[in-house]
């Protein structure tokens, strides 16, 4: 399936193919898009942020306890700056909560003020060391023996689910084309152009590649001739409890992070939800994205610690993600003026928050080896606005729309459109992921059905 | 006007000026709504958020509804439309594809922000089955993984197909309507999972299914994981069996539509999720009452229709003794306490009903502040299945302190002695 304007003439360039359409590879398509570039992106799924994207903690990371000096720290502390003024234009909605590390025990509490430390060498100087009584007063649900905490005020939540489409659709509007079920299977690397097949002999020419192809992206920096880094796929496993345990806490609940982990956090979502996780394990699998006994009872093991009452309510999802971290604690960002090849590869959980600013960088590295997007001429760029998905937002439904799926509060036309749009979604998860429905505590009990009437998607495939 | 204490309703050709909202419009919603028009209430509202009146039976295509209510045998389809002219016919005014998302005793409001005022609200959201998420089923994430309402609604109300061969897991009365509506899909059940030791419908069910559509059910194992990437491939039991199949319906384990309920701030039975009510089905917030499935998770339809007539004749005599300002409303309506293997106990329209955790044999006891009020025979008690209390109970209607429920003379059964 091909979204936009591709002109299957072998002879048509591009000026810029981008492998991987999820939120790093569509934010790279729309800054090099509105910048003039024509740009190909191409997508081995069937939808744009629908892999890794997906499924991860929703955070809006500061970068407060990034490595000091590290590629990530810069391109996740300018990505959330960039991210908190993008997301409110183009109706990603983000939810301004902050987070609360809590230390659980004397070692941990000795240890915040390091975090503190170093938050302030990242650049972030507003984290606040807070004790017991305070931890109670602020988040009074918490389970006892919280010695202590450091507030970070400005970690956040957004929803995951709309930066990617945000991003697409914008590029898209703009002139991008999105390929999809197009995954990279041979790379010709020419004296100008690039081609790039696919395993059923469909062909893409450009100039320039930029491989934000995430759980692949070694696979296909080796295609370009290059190695340095191998992706050893995170599996994070999350569960989603009812909206109804959203009043038991107001902000994210963070562990104190140690030298392996980042550990397991109680977040509220834009959603009005609240999620507990993640796990980690490192697997070989690039597509177990399933969930686990051992997984799920770890969790609500701690769980059961951090916020107990938690457990009374309702699961509403359950999922897992695969993080693409390599054997590198940094990204993996590399150009390659031969080859006129860019590479963002080994990009952890703090994708989301960075991916403007990888866009950024992508960009300047691209012109450093020759992409010149200042020859383009100026032109009027189409602006984008999605129907935000956040609860704090205004909702369709509340201007009078018939209501499809109950538990989220989804129209009807919220669906339609979801379907008839330059990206639409083309499964249930598609549309999960750019409305809320079936998302919600039914898993689709009350609308599944009418969904499928409505989308004629045949339930039994 | 002062509270009254005469206990009849006025005749009902006299009318009470007032305004009672029902939320849903299924089975006990309809039947309250009915039922407070014969009382005389003057304008009586239901708001139902899907597009027709009805509820469930109205994709339950099967025979058995009505038996207690209407006095006759229906099919649930047959069932709803036969409830929907009754509405009709009964002066209610109906407000479809409308969504409460809030309530209290003096009106709802709706989800587009405006407010309905009323003098009294009848809460009837019903009950759904528990998703395999809130089951915490591990796994992939396939396509093909429904609830057995999500099945009947896609083969009942828009003809749509489910998939080839179905594993059902659970082994309860609707377990066994699962099977049948799969079967008039063209989709093969390949086995019933129950992690009891036993199924948990009538005899009768069981082996008329067994006989007609040979399914094996499998007791005493649970599903450890689902597999399949894009459409189910399988099931994996804990015992370690692999079943194949590309559709999992979950049966059953029953959740009240409790949002309202909870937002309004009730007193909650915790082992149902459900509003603690009185014998009247007041809740805990004065104005609102509650009947139906919300309460009781689940029992079949005409019970449900029974406690909405049952609701309206207190809400009306409610009206009536209070006139349309605050009357005398139940003083602190707490859940029934309950000891295990007791899960919950709530009431219906014929008394008590509750539900035990395992299969056993005992005497249901039922005692108001410390003072035993009725201690049933010995009776035998199936785990997912109404057990109810009709007689003894009748002091229990004033609801005037501590109600308990427990079991004595208790013993688990054997069931290497039955069926």
């Amino acid at each position: 399936m091909t979204v936009g304007a591709l002109e299957q003439a072998d002879e048509f360039v591009h000026d810029v193919a981008v492998i991987g359409a999820g939120v790093v590879g569509c934010a790279v398509a729309r800054l090099l898009t509105i910048q003039g570039a024509s740009v190909v992106v191409l997508e081995c799924s069937g939808d744009v942020g629908a892999a890794t994207s997906k499924a991860n903690t929703a955070i809006l990371h500061t970068g407060f306890d990034a490595t000091p000096g590290s590629v990530e720290a810069r391109l996740v502390a300018r990505g959330y700056e960039l991210l908190c003024t993008y997301a409110p234009s183009v109706g990603v909605s983000i939810e301004e909560t902050g987070a609360l590390l809590i230390a659980w025990d004397d070692a941990q509490l000795a240890s915040l003020n390091g975090v503190q430390v170093k938050a302030a060498a990242n650049g972030y100087d507003r984290t606040e060391v807070i004790d017991a009584a305070e931890v109670r007063s602020l988040e009074p649900h918490v389970g006892p023996g919280a010695l202590g905490g450091l507030l970070v005020p400005d970690e956040h939540i957004i929803d995951p689910w709309s930066t990617p489409i945000a991003f697409a659709t914008e590029a898209n509007a703009n002139g991008a084309v999105f390929v999809l079920n197009f995954a990279v299977d041979t790379v010709s690397v020419g004296a100008e152009v690039t081609t790039l097949r696919s395993a059923d002999q469909r062909r893409v020419v450009a100039r320039f590649v930029v491989n934000c192809a995430g759980l692949h992206g070694d696979t296909v920096h080796r295609m370009f001739g290059f190695s340095g880094f191998s992706i050893r796929p995170r599996r994070g496993e999350l569960i989603v409890f009812d909206k109804l345990a959203r009043p038991l806490l107001s902000r994210t609940i963070l562990p104190v992070p140690t030298p392996t982990t980042k550990g397991v956090l109680v977040a509220p979502t834009v959603f009005g939800n609240v999620m507990l996780g993640p796990t980690a394990d490192d697997i070989d699998d690039r597509a177990a994205t399933g969930t686990t006994r051992a997984g799920l009872d770890d969790l609500l093991m701690k769980g059961s610690r951090i916020l107990p009452d938690l457990l009374d309510h309702e699961v509403t999802a359950v999922y897992a993600g695969l993080r693409a971290a390599s054997e590198h604690s940094d990204y993996q960002l590399s150009a390659h003026a031969d080859a006129r090849y860019v590479c963002l590869g080994g990009i952890r959980s703090t994708g989301l928050t960075a991916s403007m600013a990888l866009a950024e960088h992508a960009q300047s590295l691209l012109s450093g080896i020759g992409h010149d997007s200042s020859a383009n001429e100026a032109r009027e760029l189409v602006a984008v606005r999605l129907t935000p998905l956040g609860d704090a937002d205004d909702r369709p439904y509340r201007n009078g729309g018939r209501i499809v799926c109950h538990c989220e509060r989804v129209t009807e036309g919220e669906i339609v459109d979801a379907c008839t749009g330059p990206l639409p979604a083309t499964n249930v998860d598609g549309l999960r992921r750019r409305t809320r429905a079936l998302a919600g505590r039914c898993q689709g009990f009350y609308c599944f059905a009418e969904i499928c009437s409505l989308t004629t998607w045949d339930p039994s495939a | 006007m002062g509270p009254q204490r005469v206990n009849r309703l006025r005749v009902a050709n006299e009318t009470l000026d007032g305004h009672v909202i029902v939320v849903g419009g299924g089975p006990a919603g309809l039947s309250a709504a009915i039922e407070l028009r014969r009382a005389g209430v003057d304008r009586v509202t239901v708001v139902e958020r899907e597009r027709e009146l009805g509820g469930i039976p109205r994709h339950t295509d099967h025979l058995g509804f009505g038996i207690r209510d209407q006095h006759r045998v229906l099919s649930g389809p047959d069932y709803a439309r036969r409830l929907r002219s009754a509405t009709e016919r009964a002066g209610v005014q109906a407000r479809t594809a409308t969504t409460v998302v809030h309530i209290s005793g003096s009106g709802v409001e709706l989800a587009d922000g405006s407010t309905v005022a009323a003098n009294a609200v009848v809460l009837a959201t019903g009950v759904r089955e528990r998703p395999r998420s809130a089951r915490l089923i591990p796994g992939d994430r396939p396509a093909g993984v429904y609830t057995t309402g999500t099945v009947q609604q896609l083969t009942t109300l828009h003809g749509l197909p489910v998939g080839r061969c179905a594993v059902i897991v659970g082994a309860e009365h609707v377990s066994f309507s699962a099977i049948w509506s799969l079967r008039h899909a063209g989709c093969t059940p390949v086995a019933m999972v129950t992690s009891l030791p036993r199924h948990q419908s009538t005899p009768l069910l069981r082996h008329a299914t067994a006989t007609r559509h040979r399914v094996p059910l499998l007791t005493g194992v649970a599903i450890a994981s689902i597999e399949g990437r894009g459409r189910v491939s399988a099931v994996v039991l804990t015992d370690g069996r692999r079943l194949s199949c590309d559709t999992v319906v979950f049966t059953g384990d029953w959740v009240p539509d409790h949002e309202l309920a909870y937002r309004a701030g009730m007193a909650i039975t915790q082992g149902a999720r459900s509003p603690a009510v009185t014998a009247g089905f007041a809740t805990s917030v004065p104005g609102v009452f509650a009947a139906g499935n919300l309460v009781h998770p689940a029992e079949a339809a005409d019970m449900c229709a029974l406690d909405g007539r049952a609701a309206a004749r207190s809400v009306a005599a409610w009206l009536n003794h209070g006139g349309l300002g605050p009357g005398v409303w139940p003083a602190d309506v707490r859940p029934i306490e309950v000891e295990p293997p007791i899960t919950w106990a709530s009431f219906d329209a014929g008394g008590l009903t509750l539900r035990v955790g395992e299969f056993c044999t005992a005497r249901v006891q039922v005692s108001m502040n410390g003072q035993v009020l009725t201690t049933s025979r010995i009776r035998r008690l199936v785990p997912n299945r109404a057990i109810v209390v009709r007689r003894g109970v009748e002091r229990s209607a004033e609801h005037q302190g501590v109600l308990r429920v427990r079991l004595v003379d208790l013993r688990v059964v054997d069931l290497r002695l039955v069926d």
